[in-house]
């Protein structure tokens, strides 16, 4: 899916590197996420995955290296980092839902303190997001009384509920159950075909396969093969790319 | 010839239950109950603080208490947020404050309030020597506190924050709305413990002095005992306090009991 030069990457990763301590996590990383593009990053547990997805919304601070996201270089100290991040939704593996607040509260607390919505106005956008993850009638519900599933996908919606530009998810289906993981994907491919750009670090192969506009695959802090999902997972040129789709395929 | 270890058990339980019951059988035979029941149970003296020991004693202890713990609440909350700024000024102001005030015992910091400072600076803190008292029972009970609220904060799991972040909310709103709130839950086991050594600590405020109708329990009780030459007095209050602290630390037990369950 190729995209006109002239238009910005929503997201412009140049020669990222991040490290613990002493640790470099992140080895210097290039990559970039073009406008209505859903790019999935594979790779073995430990390689950086999630560093550099929360290096995206600077949950983690990059050592060195640039990040822009539509054309503004996030890692200026100058820049409204909260402006920024509420830009940029992000799904967690865990969900993290405030578990003080119903499902309602849950997606317009942010809307009121960030975009400065009514409440009215940030009911009805909460109800409609809600509607689209398909639990329009979970609104009172605390989150310790919905299954895992369901948890996310009010996660999805709390994000959406912001219009974000795009979406990071982090192994979004890991914790879950396998017969929730399907609900959680089907929201995922609808946002993919509205057209929603998106960043999806999963082991969910079919998903990458059918969903995915390009594949990354990472190792030990370096970005190994990227490409066309089909080609990467079909006839991948690395041997560690193959040494690790030999064990999840 | 080695016992078995239950048998070892059962044999030393029985020897401190034998123990406890001679003790006892000592202490009834050999009390002076006559003198007993006119020290502590005489009756007119205990005609003669009701009303007073409820509706002026009891009512100034709950009402000091209320009052040092609010204010000490507010004062920790303060100093809790200090402690975990970036800002190491701020870090260390609060970690100074924090160690001075718990390593001085309580009634050293109602004396200089009451006593020290109007003496030193000629300046009289609002409400006279009690309100200077309270001052300081806030003042330290707020280092306390705040070592507790801290540990609150910091065990609100890591996702809440980022998740709050991520949704582009800054750092006041994230503390208030979502930090907080789940903060408050976990630490309200041991601020309610903090509570009841407050309902005792008021009795300090004994040692500054206070008009009639300042009047808390334990001076309440140590008045009685001049008056009416006689140990009713004690006895009363004693009950007194026992009926505001025990349900209080029964409410604890509770509380932490369901917390452990919700926990789980
Ligand atoms: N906050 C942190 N402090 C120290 N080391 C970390 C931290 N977060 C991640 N790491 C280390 O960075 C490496 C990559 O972690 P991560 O990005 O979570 O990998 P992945 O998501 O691919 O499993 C791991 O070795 C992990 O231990
Ligand atoms: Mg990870």
């Amino acid at each position: 899916m190729s995209t006109s030069p002239m238009t910005t990457p929503a997201i412009q990763v140049s020669d990222l590197h991040k490290s613990f301590g002493e640790h470099e996590v992140l080895k210097g990383i290039d990559f970039h996420v073009d406008q209505s593009q859903v790019v999935c990053v594979i790779g073995p547990s430990g390689s950086g995955k999630s560093t550099l997805l929360r290096c995206v919304n600077r949950l983690e601070e990059p050592t060195s290296g640039k990040i822009l996201v539509e054309g503004i270089d996030i890692t200026d100290p100058e820049v409204d980092l909260d402006a920024v991040r509420s830009r940029i939704g992000m799904v967690f593996q865990q969900f993290n839902l405030f578990p003080h607040m119903n499902v309602l509260k849950n997606l317009c607390v942010a809307q009121r303190r960030v975009k400065g919505r009514s409440k009215a106005e940030a009911v009805e956008v909460a109800r409609r997001n809600l509607a689209k993850v398909g639990l329009a009638d979970r609104e009172n519900v605390y989150p310790a009384h919905l299954s895992g599933g369901q948890q996310q996908r009010v996660a999805i919606a709390r994000a959406l509920s912001m219009d974000p530009d795009m979406m990071l998810f982090d192994e979004p289906t890991s914790a879950l159950d396998p017969e929730l993981v399907g609900d959680v994907l089907a929201v995922m491919r609808d946002l993919a075909s509205e057209g929603m750009t998106m960043m999806v670090v999963t082991h969910e192969m079919g998903f990458a396969r059918e969903v995915g506009d390009n594949l990354v695959f990472m190792d030990g802090g370096v970005i190994v093969e990227e490409g066309d999902p089909h080609q990467v997972l079909g006839d991948p040129q690395h041997q560690r790319t193959q040494a690790f789709l030999s064990k999840v395929l | 010839m080695t016992l078995k270890r239950t048998t070892r058990r059962r044999l030393r339980d029985g020897g401190a239950y034998v123990v406890l019951l001679a003790a006892i059988v000592v202490l009834v035979t050999t009390a002076d109950r006559e003198a007993i029941s006119k020290n502590f149970l005489d009756g007119e003296t205990w005609r003669g603080m009701w009303p007073d020991i409820v509706l002026i004693a009891a009512k100034n202890t709950v009402k000091y208490t209320v009052i040092a713990f609010a204010g000490g609440i507010a004062l920790a909350l303060v100093l809790a947020l200090m402690r975990l700024s970036p800002l190491r000024l701020y870090r260390w102001l609060a970690t100074g404050y924090i160690e001075f005030f718990r390593g001085l015992p309580a009634l050293v910091v109602i004396i200089f309030m009451a006593l020290g400072v109007p003496l030193a600076f000629g300046w009289t803190p609002p409400g006279g020597t009690i309100g200077a008292g309270l001052i300081a029972l806030i003042m330290v009970s707020g280092a306390y506190m705040a070592e507790t609220l801290r540990a609150g904060i910091q065990a609100v799991p890591k996702g809440q924050r980022e998740a709050a972040q991520s949704l582009g909310m800054n750092g006041f709103w994230t503390m208030l709305t979502v930090v907080l709130p789940q903060a408050i839950r976990i630490v309200i086991p041991p601020l309610t413990n903090e509570f009841i050594l407050l309902v005792k600590d008021t009795s300090l405020l004994t040692f500054v002095g206070m008009q009639a109708d300042q009047v808390e329990l334990t001076s309440f009780g140590q008045q009685g005992l001049v008056n009416y030459s006689n140990a009713s007095p004690l006895l009363a209050i004693a009950l007194v306090y026992l009926v505001i602290s025990i349900p209080a630390s029964q409410l604890v037990a509770f509380l932490e009991r369901r917390q452990q369950r919700a926990s789980r």
